[in-house]
């Protein structure tokens, strides 16, 4: 892929870790400096006389960046291999990486995050938390494959949409932890302490010329540093291998794995912008507004995290970073190799269900049979499919109620209407993890499959 | 120096735009709010948790003022950019090679992400407070679709620069198109609309033909994206900005606990 010889990729990238490296250790230090001036450093240990403090620890930390940043400048292919990512580690992950290794991971470390949140919002362990995401992020440059995409100029914004989801994410948690530990020693959320007012002039409107400032110069060193991308002229006969989307859809290209284009590309984006649209008229706890809070809506929290960050943001990770030509899938320290080839073998449900199973060829129409009886016979060959979709999305949400207070109660409260249109939303959107995992496992294709009418499921 | 800004702001010219003295005291700071345009978005006085950084992120705003730095730099970009074959490329070419200290391509461009971000995490901010919930259902509902104008605006940017990211970009994303039920020529049902044997729904008439004006990504796509980028969409994203403005003063300013 990259042309380059190695020595030559190592110059290119070594400007940028020195840089990098000195800015982290700029943001510890003021980090030590920050927590010691305003009293709130925490002892970690007790040294005799004097305690090690968390200042001492982020002071140490900036201290080790400031020594990898020469290393960083050197470009030395020898020097630079001591700020690397070891070659038998980048090894295991390019094996042990795939689709279903991604997903499941991402799905469980977000589990692990919600269920222990009060340890992971605490500031120190936070702290740590990026410090160590923006090491293995520098150690991985100096490998040519990480860096070629992660330095492609559109790509740029999306590594820092992932750092600014998780500075946020771990933000509203922060606050909402905060409120709801209030909550119980009956005390109203932080919010309700702020209410006095102040004149918009001045207090809001020069927050708003300083953020303005700031962001042009931001938006101005950008422009400067970073070229917007120009490939060759476009040409109708010269398809590049891989055509991607725009990278804000790449979450639904990487649906067209799993669904038909009808269903990747048309109707579940509207099922996505209609189901955003309904979560006013759906969520009626009244609870939790205007406030920061995870214990009083913790349905719902959950419910637009499996959505958001699962769903939605992960997925464009992985179509922008981890699916290369062919779309097929590469590790994040792989060569972007044409020629893989993946064995591709998906089988429709209905041929398990009769060839497999039953052992008997699919029912198919006689040839010259009318067009009812056609259609008879096609319904009938997929029935396998349509009895399970019809159950998941008819009879679930009647089982749910059946089988669990928390659902008794919702459908008490919204009604038979409201009710349905929440547990089928939230069903379709379940729908897809359930797909990628039949389609890894058992190499599932499709549920109902109707070539006859362009109506495969 | 002090008697000429005296000067200044006695002046009939000075006083036909400015209302009243500088916003140093109570009164004309409120003044100022209540007589200025621009500032009159605002209410005179707000919660303090309202203006919290840590509260609302400022993100709407961010994404606002995103929208108008996409705004003057957009049309800078069109005094040099032509829509047509012929140019579109030449004159992206020409504004990186030739345009000295050219920085409006890379402002309007990351500028353009960046909005799609922050529209992204002003909505989860704005679902973390719960500010969705009653009085404010609807401004909701325009926000969804702020943010699907916002991706709409990206996405027909994108093919302008006509270089190959562009048109097969453009290409994978409208193929979908194509499989629309009933009124794309690949998608379900798309059989059920024929006459006399004869299919009306043909990749010359179907949903992919009406978004790009042509069979495939051309020159008629160019010219339709073009005016729905700098004209169509601007235009109903603005009406709707003014109407969420609008919107979460009448929905009693920024949410905060009952
Ligand atoms: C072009 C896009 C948008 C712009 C320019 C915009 C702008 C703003 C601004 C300036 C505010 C004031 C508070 C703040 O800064 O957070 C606000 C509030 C609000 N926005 Fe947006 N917004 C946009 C898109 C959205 C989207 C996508 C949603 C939701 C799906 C949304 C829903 C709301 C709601 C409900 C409020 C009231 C929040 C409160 O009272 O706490 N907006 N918007």
């Amino acid at each position: 892929m990259h042309g380059h010889n190695e020595a030559e990729f190592l110059k290119e990238v070594a400007g940028f870790l020195g840089v990098y490296y000195l800015a982290l250790a700029a943001m510890n230090m003021t980090a030590a400096l920050y927590v010691w001036k305003s009293g709130k450093a925490l002892r970690i240990v007790k040294l005799g006389g004097t305690a090690a403090t968390t200042a001492h620890l982020w002071l140490l930390l900036g201290l080790v960046f400031l020594l990898m940043a020469p290393l960083g400048f050197s470009g030395d292919a020898a020097t630079m291999r001591l700020v690397s990512v070891p070659e038998s580690f980048r090894e295991i992950i390019n094996v042990a990486m795939g689709p279903m290794v991604y997903t499941v991971g991402s799905v469980v470390g977000l589990v692990v995050l919600f269920v222990l949140r009060r340890f992971f919002v605490k500031p120190t362990v936070a702290w740590i938390g990026l410090n160590a995401s923006l090491l293995l992020m520098g150690l991985s440059m100096t490998d040519p494959d990480f860096a070629d995409i992660v330095r492609k100029a559109d790509n740029v914004p999306i590594v820092g949409l992932i750092f600014m989801l998780g500075f946020f994410t771990w933000l509203g948690a922060y606050r909402a932890i905060e409120n709801d530990d209030r909550a119980k020693r009956g005390l109203p959320p932080v919010e309700a302490e702020q209410r006095e007012k102040v004149l918009v002039w001045p207090d809001l409107v020069y927050i708003e010329l300083i953020c303005m400032v700031f962001l042009t110069a931001f938006l101005l060193v950008w422009a400067i540093v970073l070229k917007a991308p120009l490939e060759e002229p476009a040409s109708a006969v010269k398809t590049p291998n891989p055509s991607k989307a725009p990278w804000y859809f790449l979450g639904l290209q990487e649906m067209l794995v799993y669904y038909d284009p009808w269903m990747a590309g048309v109707v579940l984006p509207s099922l996505i912008i209609v189901g955003l649209a309904a979560i006013p008229y759906l969520d009626f706890n009244k609870k939790g507004n205007g406030y920061y809070t995870i214990d009083e809506r913790k349905f719902a929290y959950v419910m637009f995290q499996f959505g958001f960050l699962l769903l939605w943001v992960t997925l464009i990770v992985m179509g922008t970073f981890l699916r290369g030509p062919n779309w097929n899938f590469f590790g994040p320290y792989e060569t972007w190799d044409p020629h893989k080839v993946e064995a591709l073998n998906n089988v429709d449900l209905s041929e398990f269900f009769w060839i497999r199973w039953l052992h008997m060829p699919r029912p198919k129409a006689p040839d010259g049979a009318g067009i009812l009886r056609t259609l008879a016979m096609i319904v009938y060959r997929e029935s396998p499919g349509i009895v399970l979709l019809v159950g998941y999305l008819a009879i679930v949400p009647h089982a749910l109620v059946l089988g669990s207070r928390f659902f008794r109660d919702l459908f008490a409260r919204m009604g038979f209407l409201r009710y349905m249109v929440l547990a089928n939303l939230l069903l379709m959107m379940m729908l897809l993890p359930i797909k990628m995992i039949c389609r890894w496992g058992f190499n599932l294709k499709y549920f109902v499959a109707i070539p006859e009418y362009m109506l495969n499921f | 120096m002090a008697s000429l800004s005296e000067i200044i702001r006695g002046s009939q010219i000075w006083k036909s735009v400015f209302r009243h003295p500088l916003p140093v005291d109570r009164r004309n700071r409120i003044a100022v709010i209540l007589t200025n345009f621009f500032l009159h978005l605002h209410p005179v006085s707000i919660r303090k948790q309202g203006i919290a950084l840590s509260y609302t992120w400022c993100m709407g705003g961010v994404t606002f003022f995103l929208f108008l730095v996409e705004t003057v730099t957009g049309v800078l970009l069109m005094f040099y950019y032509r829509p047509t074959l012929e140019w579109a490329y030449q004159d992206i070419l020409a504004l990186r090679d030739v345009t000295s200290m050219g920085v409006m391509r890379e402002l309007h461009r990351w500028g353009a992400h960046g909005m799609v971000i922050t529209v992204w995490l002003h909505m989860y901010r704005v679902f973390l407070t719960g500010s969705y919930k009653p009085p404010r259902e609807f401004n909701w509902v325009v926000g969804v679709i702020l943010l699907l104008l916002t991706l709409l605006l990206s996405f027909t940017g994108y093919l302008l620069p006509w270089d190959q990211l562009a048109i097969w970009a453009i290409t994978v994303g409208s193929n979908m198109a194509r499989a629309t039920p009933i009124l794309g020529h690949e998608g379900p049902g798309a059989q059920l609309l024929t006459v006399d044997g004869i299919s009306m729904i043909t990749n010359a008439s179907d949903a992919r033909f009406g978004l790009l004006g042509a069979r495939f990504v051309g020159e008629e796509t160019l010219n339709r994206f073009y005016v729905l980028h700098c004209v169509a969409i601007p235009l109903a994203a603005s009406v709707l900005m003014a109407i969420h403005f609008w919107r979460i003063r009448k929905d009693g300013g920024i949410s905060g606990p009952l």
